[in-house]
């Protein structure tokens, strides 16, 4: 154990100071999660109360519609941008990235602290925003004119605006801290054809951030100057162009779903090859698909618009590009099957998550290819078949990702051995929770059920209560989570160094658990095998 | 720890700091008081968010310079990783210019806008891109020489003539500055008068602030330079602030083609008449 010598200066600040003022990455790291499960409880809560209106035909209890909007809205914002995000970049990251690469912490530890500040913030103005001259009702799209002030003249969306511009700040500024972490500060020996896969997903997550957030800012500077100060960037009226916001927020937002699941690609792959006790397949492969990825993400943004009336060349275009993204995809469905085939599979919680995750994010890939179509998407589009894709795909695959990576890391973050049996049954009930609660969405869709709205036709109410019912079983598996993870922090059993045994082969085995304050303070070396 | 004598590696790992927090206060006051002033209320909150947050600077980067300034704490290591984070800071910088270089192009090519009309559009009367923009244009092009004047002398360690031409370059900037606010005094659109003044103000007016902030820059680089903070091997502040200014140069120069040229063509538009 490489730290076992230095011990003894392992000395932490005290009191609040060494959280307020912290300049260490793991600390930083456990309030990026801390903050992600708070806001985690919030979007839950909205998504339940959501499902509980749409129970039944006809309006339950939400007789304000504006309301229901603004649930929509809160829920979407929330979950993107201080769940998924927090957790699997700023958490997961902020831990493990100099655990994982060899170096002592971040490369910019203030401004590390900074960033988890103004997501902080960030959030409070969301929350503000939602209880302020009846909140933003627009969806997480923003799309003018509903966002401009003839129809929200409160100061709702502006706290709306202003909350993701420091949620931005803070993603901008955590992903240069990333991205020089990772190309400068890596141990001797780690070429980057031997970073572990989860690196390789910090990085291109990062360099996504880098490059899609600040087209958002000025997107969102728009919108402010539009509704506060008379410009006409989206009102025809002053000769602006509605559709010109939509380009905009989706050429951030195609890239922004990548975001949200490369850093996930990155957690399954280390669990995959972990729990088959083998090396990942095709480790080259598996890293240039994410590279892929996330430059061919960045030229297919017009697929959430095939309705707003292109030429025919522009959809054939978008669909093709769009089509492309499947077959890097697909090199990473298969190269994680191909690590487990033969493997000597241990179905601990972690790698339970990981198949679970596997098998969403297969599902809702194949409807991301129907959806890609733009003449199919011409009938898809707005209704629940595209609530149904999105769910699979980031929704409940990240999260899954979310639940695998705490169970896979929890014994290094806190030194304490998580129940087994009842994180197994977590995990069941939730993943039949989620697909009783999303499965459905796809025949609803199909049907013709439009998203965003309160009601419906009796037509729709079957596959419509058994969503519900889904949510409900998703929402005791949420609640059951929080029992393991106190069972856990509370637990008096502890882990060793490395829990997993031989699979777990990554940098972050070889310390301490719980990893001590201070890490790889002395340089450790890399051998010449790939580091998966 | 810096000051641990056991130190084994070369990275920088500081010590507890309040700045990080305080910044963001300054953040969150800045975005209430600024949503409270659009609102009819008043602008002093935004005005305090402000002041904390140029406290901030101040106290932030005091801290760095005095750790620059330390033996031993800015190893080359850390060197090579503060030029790596400048660089990818300026990268999203770009990125916030092309939204706006966006919206110019997409209000401007009739086969791009879907809202029918002619560019520039009627009514406005354009400042011809021949005069103070073309001025302006070479003012700063000539900065960017200056300053790399003034780099090459600080590596010859020449200090006396980094210095001077240092403050040259800082006020060339200022007189870019005081020639486009003038032009924007002259203007006879104003911000409200539709897509046209949208686009050029937002996009010329996002620059502009660019070209403040990095005359600034260059400015706390001439007096660090005077107080011989500089070495000849060891400048990462000054060579961030010359980058930033080749930045802001090279963003003028696709301003100035595409929205003061091109823009008040009749290429590629559909014009009046
Ligand atoms: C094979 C890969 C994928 C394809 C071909 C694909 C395709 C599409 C298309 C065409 C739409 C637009 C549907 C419409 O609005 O009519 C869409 C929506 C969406 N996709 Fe995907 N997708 C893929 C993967 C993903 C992934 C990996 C994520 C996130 C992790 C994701 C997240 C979303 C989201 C959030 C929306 C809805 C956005 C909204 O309108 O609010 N997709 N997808
Ligand atoms: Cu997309």
């Amino acid at each position: 154990m490489s730290d076992t010598a230095h011990d003894h200066h392992d000395h932490r600040p005290t009191g609040w100071k060494r959280w307020v003022y912290s300049t260490n990455h793991k600390d930083i790291g456990t309030m990026y999660l801390a903050l992600a499960m708070v806001a985690a409880i919030v979007g839950a809560a909205a998504s339940v109360v959501i499902r509980m209106e749409l129970h039944q035909p006809g309006i339950q209890f939400i007789t304000d519609f504006q309301f229901y909007n603004v649930l929509v809205t809160a829920h979407g914002f929330i979950m993107v941008f201080f769940v998924v995000m927090p957790a699997l970049i700023g958490g997961f990251g902020n831990w493990f990235i100099p655990l994982m690469v060899g170096t002592p912490d971040m490369a910019f530890p203030r401004m590390n602290n900074l960033s988890f500040w103004l997501v902080a913030a960030g959030l409070v103005l969301l929350v503000i925003a939602g209880l302020i001259d009846g909140g933003p009702g627009t969806g997480w799209t923003v799309y003018p004119p509903l966002a401009n002030a003839d129809y929200h003249p409160g100061m709702a969306v502006d706290f709306g605006i202003l909350a993701l511009h420091l949620a931005g700040a803070s993603s901008i500024l955590g992903a240069i801290n990333f991205i020089t972490t990772i190309i400068n500060m890596r141990a001797p020996g780690m070429t980057f054809h031997r970073m572990p896969l989860f690196i390789w997903a910090m990085l291109l997550t990062a360099i996504l951030l880098l490059l899609a957030i600040p087209v958002l800012a000025g997107a969102l500077t728009m919108l402010l100057t539009d509704r506060n100060f008379g410009t006409a960037f989206f009102s025809p009226e002053g000769g602006g162009d509605p559709i010109l916001w939509q380009h905009l927020f989706w050429f951030f937002g195609h890239p922004e779903v990548y975001i949200m699941i490369i850093p996930a690609f990155g957690v399954i792959s280390e669990i995959v090859s972990t729990f088959s006790k083998k090396p990942i397949f095709g480790y080259l492969g598996m890293a240039y698909a994410m590279a892929a990825i996330g430059v061919v993400g960045f030229v297919v943004w017009a697929h959430h618009m095939y309705t707003v009336g292109f030429n025919v060349e522009t959809r054939a275009y978008f669909t093709l590009a769009t089509m492309v993204i499947a077959v890097p995809t697909g090199v990473k469905i298969f190269s994680w099957l191909a690590t487990m085939w033969g493997g000597s599979i241990k179905f601990d919680t972690p790698m339970l998550y990981a198949m679970g995750f596997i098998f969403l994010f297969v599902v809702g890939g194949v409807t991301g290819v129907t959806l890609a179509n733009a003449g199919s998407d011409m009938a898809f589009h707005d209704t629940y078949f595209v609530v149904a894709h999105f769910h699979y795909v980031l929704s409940i695959a990240a999260i899954f990702a979310m639940y695998a990576g705490f169970f896979y890391w929890i014994g290094k973050m806190s030194g304490k051995q998580y129940p087994e049996g009842l994180a197994r049954l977590q995990f069941w009930i939730t993943f039949v929770g989620v697909n009783v609660l999303f499965f459905p969405q796809h025949f609803a869709g199909m049907a013709g059920m439009p998203r965003r709205i309160p009601d419906y036709p009796d037509a729709y109410a079957g596959w419509n209560m058994i969503s519900s019912y889904g949510a409900y079983i998703t929402a005791i598996g949420g609640l059951l989570f929080f029992v393991v993870l106190w069972k856990t922090l509370t637990s008096k059993e502890t882990v060793a160094a490395n829990q997993w045994g031989e699979g777990a082969s990554t940098l972050e085995w070889t310390v301490a658990s719980p990893a001590p304050f201070h890490t790889h303070e002395d340089t450790p070396k890399v051998g010449s095998q790939p580091a998966e | 720890m810096a000051t641990d004598a056991a130190k084994t590696h070369p990275w920088h790992i500081p010590e507890p700091s309040p700045w990080p927090i305080v910044g963001t206060i300054a953040g969150f006051i800045m975005a209430v008081g600024g949503i409270w002033y659009m609102h009819e209320g008043p602008i002093y909150l935004f005005g305090v968010g402000v002041l904390i947050l140029l406290f901030t600077f101040y106290g932030w980067w005091r801290q760095v310079i005095i750790e620059a300034n330390t033996a031993g704490e800015h190893s080359e290591e850390v060197k090579v990783g503060l030029r790596y984070g400048f660089i990818f800071f300026i990268a999203s910088e770009v990125m916030f210019f092309f939204a706006f270089f966006w919206a110019f192009f997409h209000s401007s090519l009739p086969i791009l806008s879907n809202v029918a009309q002619v560019w520039p559009p009627e009514g406005i009367e354009l400042i011809p891109a021949g005069g103070v923009p073309l001025l302006n244009t070479l003012i700063l092009l000539s900065s960017s020489a200056t300053v790399t004047v003034a780099h090459h002398a600080l590596i010859d360690d020449n200090r006396k003539k980094a210095i001077t031409w240092t403050w040259i370059t800082a006020i060339l900037g200022a007189i870019f500055l005081f020639f486009q606010a003038e032009e924007y005094i002259e203007a006879t659109f104003k911000l409200s008068d539709g897509i046209y003044p949208s686009t050029f103000y937002l996009a010329t007016g996002f620059h502009g602030f660019h070209v403040f902030v990095g005359t600034c820059f260059l400015i706390v680089c001439a007096l660090r330079l005077q107080k011989g903070h500089f070495k000849p091997d060891h400048h990462i502040g000054y060579e961030a602030a010359a980058w930033y200014w080749h930045f802001v140069d090279v963003v003028w120069i696709f301003l100035y083609i595409n929205v003061y040229i091109w823009g008040s063509s009749s290429f590629g538009h559909i014009t009046a008449g």
